[in-house]
């Protein structure tokens, strides 16, 4: 492994981006920057598009305008080769786990290893258990993914994204449907794993007090648009209305909680 | 009127967008398969779920058609005092048209079907877009030997159906309904062609297996992720593999047989 510290510049660069999904436009030339070893958070209410800001930093999606540079490439312009090979150093975390449903959990660890490594199996053995004993599911490792439970699926989905040791892991919304035990030792993993392996973690998601708590920096996102960054501390402080509105889970304030519809009263009275 | 024209527009886009995607799926998939030859674990796996399990129903389908043939044919020969050839009417009717067409008829329901669910649900469930943020193309690792143990399996199932069929007409024929065991071999031996009839068959058999994989493994891959998008997917596989194939059966046969 590389034991230089590594470049200070941006791991991700997202310039003037701009998606849409049918009419509606996701992100309005939107640019961000994610710092190298820290922890980023994308935070924003449900329906912003945070998922869909990481399938675009992966090359899943393609924008409409705007570049994404990870790394320093430009990943919508990459071959299809380099692409992987870009892939490979990152990590993603799906909201549902995304594990093979049709093999155990060891062989779904044991994945990326065997797909992309010639280690042979007594090695891959070990480091599988070693990735599955960071998560605490060295146990499980027989079960078949449709025997875990939310949770435990999607700290199996975490050690299979750093089984290759990426320098970069996105999580999409790590900490729902977490009890408190292991949201507790959930949070403290990732936090862990960042620094332990020097990675850079971008974690996307809605629970702000979880976030706040490992963050470096923030990113909030409302309608399209960046509403707010800055360090935790900033962003408790911002005088943003809509910021304050989501760290604080008001229900007045400039975001509305109601779908856009006609009068209540009239509709009920019609 | 204007709305007439520009829905078909728009269903001509749409469907010719869907065949420009599946051509280049199939291009894909024939790359992908280089890199399952060397991985033959993969295909095992998959000619287990896709061929093996389909063998009961090709054999008990494949007896039934066969009796049929012969209860039929043998009403209709002994009218010409022809029962005798009543091997050559099962053997040839099973080899040319029945075992290629009913077996992947069949294939198509019980294979073409659970291919395209298997792969809908996959990529509803977000298996397929995890697999390529590992970077691992899903194309080769799971299309490409499912696809490969399809088109393997069809002409050995079609295979099996003609030889279980000619068996079934045999039990009737002879066994029930007396004609000679001798004639009934000796007959079916000497008109029956290996080359017009038989490889005629099997070609026919792959060719089927061909398309029959290709559109049960495209329909699950574009299927629209929910639940309802994989049902109808499925539906699909089975309303278009049943038309391909019964059209391909008609340009094959006229190709093959008759002397255009």
């Amino acid at each position: 492994m590389d034991t230089k510290a590594p470049p200070k510049t941006d791991i991700v660069c997202i310039q003037n981006l701009t998606f849409s999904r049918g009419h509606r436009k996701i992100f309005n030339a939107i640019s961000l920057d994610i710092k190298r070893g820290g922890i980023t958070a994308i935070m924003g209410p449900s329906g912003t598009g945070k998922t869909t800001l990481l399938k675009l930093i992966g090359g899943q999606l393609y924008p409409d305008k705007g570049n994404i540079i990870v790394d320093q490439q430009n990943v919508h312009q990459l071959k299809r080769t380099d692409l992987y090979t870009l892939r490979k150093r990152m990590g993603m975390l799906f909201q549902s786990g995304a594990l093979l449903t049709d093999i155990s959990v060891f062989d779904n660890v044991a994945l990326p290893l065997r797909e992309h490594t010639a280690l042979n199996e007594s090695m891959i053995r070990t480091l599988v258990l070693m990735k599955l004993q960071a998560v605490g599911l060295r146990g499980a490792r027989d079960l078949i993914p449709g025997e875990l439970s939310g949770g435990m699926a999607r700290r199996v989905a975490l050690a299979r994204a750093i089984a290759l040791d990426p320098m970069m892991i996105m999580y999409d919304e790590p900490f729902t449907g977490q009890d408190p035990i292991s949201l507790g030792i959930l949070v403290k993993l990732i936090k862990e794993l960042n620094n332990t392996l020097g990675l850079t973690s971008i974690i996307v998601s809605h629970d702000v007090e979880e976030t706040i708590g490992i963050a470096d920096y923030i990113y909030v996102l409302s309608e399209g648009k960046v509403a707010g960054h800055g360090t935790p501390e900033q962003i408790r402080n911002s005088d943003s209305e809509w910021v304050q509105q989501f760290m604080k889970g008001d229900a007045d304030g400039p975001v509305h909680f109601h779908y856009p519809a006609t009068d209540y009263k009239e509709d009920l009275f019609q | 009127m204007i709305d007439f024209l520009q829905k078909l527009g728009q269903t001509t886009l749409t469907s010719l967008g869907k065949l420009g995607r599946g051509y280049f799926f199939l291009i894909h998939t024939l790359v992908g398969i280089i890199s399952v030859l060397s991985r033959p674990r993969l295909l095992t796996k998959q000619l287990y779920s896709v061929g093996v399990l389909s063998f009961l129903i090709i054999s008990i389908s494949g007896l039934f058609v066969g009796m049929v043939l012969g209860l039929q044919g043998f009403y209709i020969l002994s009218d010409f005092g022809a029962e005798e050839t009543l091997g050559v009417m099962v053997a040839a009717s099973l080899v040319r048209e029945l075992g290629p067409v009913v077996a992947a008829l069949l294939f198509a329901g019980r294979a073409g079907s659970a291919l395209t669910a298997e792969i809908g649900l996959m990529k509803a469930t977000e298996q397929l877009s995890g697999m390529e943020m590992m970077a691992i193309d899903p194309i080769k690792r799971i299309i490409a030997p499912r696809f490969l143990a399809g088109f393997l399996s069809m002409p050995l199932l079609a295979a099996l159906f003609s030889a279980i069929g000619v068996i079934g007409g045999q039990l009737i024929g002879v066994g029930l309904l007396g004609v000679d065991d001798g004639a009934y071999w000796s007959q079916m031996q000497s008109t029956l062609d290996f080359q017009d009839d038989i490889i005629n068959g099997i070609i026919k058999s792959i060719v089927f297996g061909f398309v029959v994989s290709w559109i049960a493994l495209f329909e699950g891959y574009d299927a629209i992720p929910t639940s309802e998008g994989v049902s109808r997917a499925t539906t699909r596989t089975v309303v278009n593999s049943a038309f391909t194939i019964l059209g391909l059966d008609f340009i094959l046969t006229a190709l093959m047989f008759g002397d255009i």
